[in-house]
């Protein structure tokens, strides 16, 4: 029988399966970090459980962390309980955890893959919904709550069913100036925030294996605000170039063996999908979200959608609302549109090619008066290092922009790094939900080279009309 | 985890699609380590017009007169009508814990995020997906009726009210039967460690550079 990707990854890890499809899939890597694992720890202790396999587990604080002054420590009492509690945990249960002062701190997401502990033909899960990020190395990756979290260290294992496939396939050449980040906010715009409900996605086609792995885990970060738990794409030269020599990828001695294993991690020729999606690349241009949901987005050169030409009363309603909150009129021009605030980071977003492409757009130039500010937030200390040994810190800073220590920040304002109400933000995150940066806070949706532009304009503009200096 | 058979309780509706988990419960209140006491918190940005915080004491804080769960009629509601996409987002837990401590049992919409849907299901809470046009009738009837309650009978798969509207529902097996029994996953899981070991002696020598410890 002719496999998917997704069938191979998911038989290769069952465990046992009832009657009723309902599986138990063994789960390969935990990733955890602070905000959805207290009450997991609490449950393992007050049940005397200890984890089934420490070795299995990897965490790390990234959410509440400070991104500047990190030295004083966390100022909110609360944040730093939840911190000192995953220290506590860790040190408890003998599980690696990458504290706040270790350079290897970073998002969980970004963490992952740097370390090599996210691998190609592994189950992998994070009680966060972008764990689906890791799927870009042709694992079966999904975010779970804090009781399957819990589930997972006593037992390494999840109860599961399998989801429907979906395949998308985004064909020809991306053009130049665009980026991961709008392919798969156009893939959103096109099957919605609800169109992957129910299903694992597949990305494919010439322009996601053109992608280098940074702009792979974009995509499949963002599977989740599809709808979908899990994307995935396939293995290649790429994935396997990326992973040799990181620190917990194989050693030599079991190098040839597992390439060999991995290069098997690919949808069959004829594989058949529940649903199939086709993108051309060339027709893309830059997308740039105007409303309180993924799906709410358009490209630079069109105008912010008018509510009356939607039939559907559900959606109409929810248009007018998000047009309320997000303080806009109908049929105003993207390129009108002006933040206040600029944010490059992030899951999606806070890995070195995407601190490169914004450096590039901010090399010789100037914030803009109206931008309140702009920050720059690497996705973990090791993207930070790596940042400045190529001197991007450098244009960050000389344009006005500033460069923060690792985190989540103000990808959902756990930490100081917050919108105030009404404040209007270019944002490389992936979530423009209301209130998500900042009570009353306003979010679009952009690239890095986006945002960056955005920062150097002061209002949305087509980064392909910038001349790189 | 409580049992969950029959319920019958007073209905509320929420009408807005793509309800997200962000909403239902704010970054904010994430930094708690309890399972417990963030009811008062349920959808914090719309009940409220001041800006909450964690331990914050809700008593005195100025409702929102427009968000309708604040509104006199539903008070105590157990269930609650939703749109499409209902619990999208972040898979934080503590969004059903939040309508859990709240009073919600049982939520119905026309569709729901995945993993919302399944977390629920882990904490005593019932999702149930009817076709959108008896979400439809349902949001009329409770807005036309005050004091309109549902009756949902786990067991026999079923949804009524005094007027006569009866509606069936779908659920997993194996979720029905845990939730009718309060069981707990963890220790289902546990009754099947010899065949966790058989799986994992196979893949140390199919796989040996996925366990390193
Ligand atoms: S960067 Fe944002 S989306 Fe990613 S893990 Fe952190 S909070 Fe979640």
């Amino acid at each position: 029988m002719k496999q998917t990707l997704y069938d191979k990854l998911w038989d290769s890890h069952v465990v046992s399966q009832n009657d009723d499809g309902t599986c138990l899939l063994y789960i390969d890597r935990q990733l955890l970090h602070e905000v959805t694992s207290p009450q997991a720890f609490e449950g393992l202790r007050l049940a005397g459980r200890k984890p089934w396999r420490i070795d299995a587990n990897l965490a790390v604080p990234d959410h509440n962390v400070p991104t500047a002054n990190r030295a004083a420590g966390i100022s909110d009492p609360v944040s730093r309980l939840q911190v000192d509690t995953l220290d506590q945990n860790c040190r408890e249960f003998g599980i690696t955890q990458f504290g706040m002062d270790d350079p290897r701190q970073g998002i969980v997401h970004v963490i992952g893959p740097e370390q090599g502990a996210t691998l190609p033909g592994m189950t992998i899960v994070c009680g966060d919904s972008h764990t689906a990020t890791h799927g870009a190395f042709g694992a079966l990756a999904h975010g779970i709550g804090t009781s399957e979290v819990e589930h997972v260290l006593a037992t390494q294992c999840l109860i599961q069913k399998k989801s429907k496939s979906m395949l998308v396939e985004v064909e020809g050449e991306l053009p130049a100036g665009l980026t991961a980040k709008d392919i798969v906010l156009a893939i959103i715009g096109r099957i919605g925030t609800a169109g992957g409900t129910g299903y694992t996605i597949e990305f494919g086609g010439s322009a996601i294996r053109a992608l280098s792995m940074e702009g792979r885990m974009t995509v499949c970060n963002m599977a989740i605000e599809a709808g979908a738990r899990a994307g995935l794409i396939a293995v290649d030269d790429t994935t396997i170039d990326y992973v040799k020599g990181r620190p917990y990828a194989p050693g030599a001695e079991h190098w040839e063996q597992a390439v060999a294993s991995w290069k098997q991690l690919k949808s069959d020729p004829g594989a058949e999908f529940n649903r199939v999606v086709r993108i051309d690349a060339r027709d893309l241009q830059p997308q740039v979200t105007w409303g309180t949901s993924p799906e709410m987005v358009v490209t630079i050169n069109d105008k912010v959608p008018n509510p009356e030409n939607e039939t559907d009363p559900t959606k109409r309603e929810g248009m007018k609302a998000a047009l309320k909150y997000m303080g806009l009129e109908a049929d105003t021009p993207i390129r009108d549109i002006q933040p206040e605030i600029v944010f490059i980071g992030s899951c999606t977003n806070g890995r070195i090619e995407d601190m490169r492409a914004a450096a590039a757009v901010a090399r010789g130039r100037k914030v803009a008066a109206n931008i309140k500010q702009a920050l720059v937030v690497p996705g973990s200390g090791l993207v930070k290092q790596q940042a400045e040994q190529e001197g991007l810190d450098k244009i960050f800073i000389a344009a006005g922009f500033e460069w923060r220590d690792p985190g989540c920040s103000m990808c959902l304002a756990m930490n100081n790094d917050r919108l105030k109400p009404g404040e209007r933000c270019a944002s490389t995150s992936n979530r423009n939900f209301e209130g998500r940066q900042g009570q009353g806070g306003r979010t679009h949706l952009v690239s890095p080279a986006m945002a960056a532009a955005a920062a150097v304009t002061g209002h949305f503009i087509d980064v392909r009309e910038l001349e790189v200096l | 985890m409580d049992k969950f058979t029959t319920l019958t309780g007073l209905a509320a509706p929420l009408d807005r699609a793509n309800i997200d988990t962000d909403a239902i419960i704010p970054k904010q209140f994430l930094k708690s380590i309890k399972r417990t006491g963030f009811g008062p918190y349920l959808f914090d940005e719309w009940r409220y017009l001041d800006h909450g915080e964690p331990e914050m004491d809700c008593t005195n804080r100025p409702r929102n007169p427009d968000f309708v769960l604040n509104q006199q009629r539903y008070q105590g509601a157990q269930v609650l009508l939703a749109r499409d996409n209902f619990g999208c987002g972040s898979s934080r837990e503590h969004a059903p814990w939040a309508l859990l401590d709240f009073g919600i049992r049982v939520i119905i919409a026309p569709s729901f995020a995945d993993i919302f849907f399944n977390n629920c299901f882990k904490n005593g809470i019932l999702p149930i997906i009817l076709p959108a046009d008896q979400v439809d009738a349902l949001f009329t009837a409770v807005s036309a009726t005050p004091g309109y309650e549902l009756t949902v009978d786990l067991e026999q798969q079923t949804i009524s009210a005094a007027d006569g509207t009866s509606y069936t529902f779908d659920v997993d097996p194996f979720r029905k039967h845990c939730l009718l029994n309060g069981l707990d996953d963890i220790g289902l899981t546990l009754e099947k460690v010899e065949q966790i070991k058989a799986y994992e002696e196979l893949k140390k020598k199919e796989t040996p550079w996925l366990f390193r410890g």
